[in-house]
């Protein structure tokens, strides 16, 4: 797999490595504290995942190269990246039905 | 069931082999089941077979979306051991190969087992000191484990790499004499036949697609072929889990990942013992036909392509050729790769899930295989009962809220 980086362009897979889903938000916010979201709520942020068969986004690291994060568009059965988008960005348009 | 032994051999010589009946029946779907088992790899298999021999429920589907042992079953490197650090582990892992110790004998099918040992380097002094605290912790479990000196190693596997300036140079090992491999194929297809003559039903080429469930319980699946009433169902299906817990509304803490091995042409025998390097993340075995069978490490991100990429396989070949040099020139003949279940305390996931009726055996990632029948007598016991068994009681989806991980990888820092 190629992979595209937005900042050093494309390079082998091996520089890279999968930071888990790109949509997982952290419980506790301004509005709740650590000490009010119950461990259940804790397991589900840390552990629980989708793992989804087909596309999803993804974060991903260029930890061999420059170091940055970034998302990507990727299914999981077919490893084709459909598309690649900045941190703080949202997916493009119409993401989920690129199979279709 | 046709029972085989050395005189069944030689009566269907006489009349050609060809009166052998068929291993198992591939019969229609029932409207209804007692309880159904999702996936027919070695533990979904070993499930019915349990439940039906242990607890007397017979009226029971194993319902395959492919072919039975045609996933993670068929595709692994076939090491079977116990040598695991913490308590809980160890009494289920040992428990597993005393069950695959009777295996043959208890289903009537020669499962091939080969207790040549499984022998774990350590490449130097730090690996060493922990591995000499694990060999008395497993003791403590009643695990047999004891340290093999680099002489030993070379007279136990020639053509191994112990020069002192090797990359990864080898000061010694930890053996399991009781480990070991067995056919992998002949496992899955030894609990099919003897859970089909208790009365079971292996219905293979029909995928589960949605459960049927009304006020959080289970009423049935279904699936490619229709619906199928039961009012238990569990599943087994590996690193397809979370796709069925999508299906029944529940989430995982499960990433699927590929992990691969390929084999060599066949060599005339060299070494009986399988070989583990922590180090390198690499193992080697011979196997019966002669084929070095070779594995290694997760590939680098999740996927659900059973393939694996060239890049890990780079790195496990590198490894091997670190420990036997000599294996430089020998063509690699198959690679392949299965999808394997990965969570983060490298434990499994055997018991309730939040929809009840449904139980789940899931997260034994790289090194299942050796429990396949202790997952399955574990999961039988839970299916049956409605409640674990002691075995796996520790093994419940609620650790991932109440914190009590077993966490073998970073313990033991070993997979398969
Ligand atoms: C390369 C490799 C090497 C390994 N080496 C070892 C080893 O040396 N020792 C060891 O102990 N373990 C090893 N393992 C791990 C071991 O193979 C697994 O943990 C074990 O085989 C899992 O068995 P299972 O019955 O749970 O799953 P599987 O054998 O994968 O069976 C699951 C079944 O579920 C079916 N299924 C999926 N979705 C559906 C659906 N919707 N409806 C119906 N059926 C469905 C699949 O078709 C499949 O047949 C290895 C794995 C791999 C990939
Ligand atoms: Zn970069």
């Amino acid at each position: 797999m190629k992979i595209t980086c937005p900042w050093c362009g494309e390079r082998g897979e091996e520089e890279f490595i999968h930071g888990g889903p790109s949509n997982v938000e952290r419980p506790a916010d301004e509005k709740n504290s650590d000490d009010e979201i119950s461990d259940a709520q804790w397991a589900e942020y840390l552990f629980m995942r989708e793992n989804i068969k087909g596309v999803s986004c993804e974060r991903w690291g260029h930890i061999h190269g420059c170091g940055q994060w970034f998302n990507m568009v990727r299914d999981s059965v077919s490893h084709q990246i459909h598309f690649i988008y900045k941190m703080g960005e949202q997916p493009p348009e119409g993401w989920e039905d690129v199979n279709e | 069931m046709q029972r085989y032994s050395v005189m069944s051999l030689a009566r269907n010589a006489l009349s050609h082999h060809e009166g052998w009946q068929q291993a198992w029946r591939s019969p229609d779907p029932k409207p209804e089941y007692d309880a159904i088992i999702v996936g027919g790899g070695g533990h979904g298999l070993a499930t019915a077979y349990y439940l039906a021999k242990e607890h007397g429920i017979t009226n029971v589907a194993v319902v395959e979306a492919g072919w039975i042992g045609g996933g993670n079953t068929g595709r692994n490197t076939t090491v079977v051991r116990s040598n695991y650090l913490f308590p809980e582990s160890a009494a289920f892992y040992d428990f597993s190969l005393k069950l695959f110790e009777n295996m043959s004998r208890d289903l009537n099918f020669n499962i091939m087992l080969r207790q040549a040992g499984m022998l774990m380097l350590m490449h130097s002094r730090h690996d060493a000191e922990v591995m000499r605290r694990n060999i008395n912790a497993m003791h403590m479990n009643g695990v047999d484990a004891e340290w093999i000196d680099t002489d030993e190693i070379i007279g136990m596997a020639p053509g191994i790499n112990c020069n002192p300036d090797a990359r990864h140079p080898i000061v010694g090992g930890i053996l399991q004499k009781r480990g070991g491999v067995a056919r992998h194929d002949g496992v899955a297809w030894a609990y099919a036949r003897a859970a089909d003559a208790l009365g079971v039903d292996i219905i293979q080429q029909c995928a589960v697609t949605g459960f049927d469930i009304k006020d959080g319980r289970v009423q049935g699946v279904q699936t490619s072929r229709g619906n199928i009433k039961a009012k238990k169902v569990a599943i087994a299906v590996a690193g397809h889990s979370s796709v069925l817990a999508d299906m029944a509304g529940f989430r995982l803490p499960v990433t699927s990942m590929a992990l691969q091995a390929c084999v060599t042409e066949p060599l005339k025998p060299v070494f009986d013992v399988v070989i583990m390097s922590a180090a390198t993340g690499v193992y080697i075995s011979q196997s019966d036909k002669g084929e070095m069978v070779i594995g290694g490490g997760l590939d680098l991100y999740p996927s659900y392509a059973q393939r694996g990429n060239i890049g890990t396989l780079e790195q496990i070949v590198a490894g091997i050729l670190d420990l036997f040099p000599g294996l430089s020139r020998v063509k690699l003949m198959r690679q392949w790769a299965g999808i394997v279940d990965i969570v983060h305390d490298s434990t499994p996931i055997l018991g309730h899930t939040p929809v009840d009726g449904i139980y789940i055996n899931c997260g034994f990632g790289t090194g299942g295989f050796k429990a396949t029948s202790g997952g399955g007598w574990t999961l039988a016991y839970t299916v049956a009962n409605d409640r674990p068994h002691k075995m796996n009681e520790a093994f419940t989806l609620k650790r991932f809220e109440t914190g009590a991980f077993i966490d073998e990888m970073g313990a033991a820092g070993i997979s398969h």
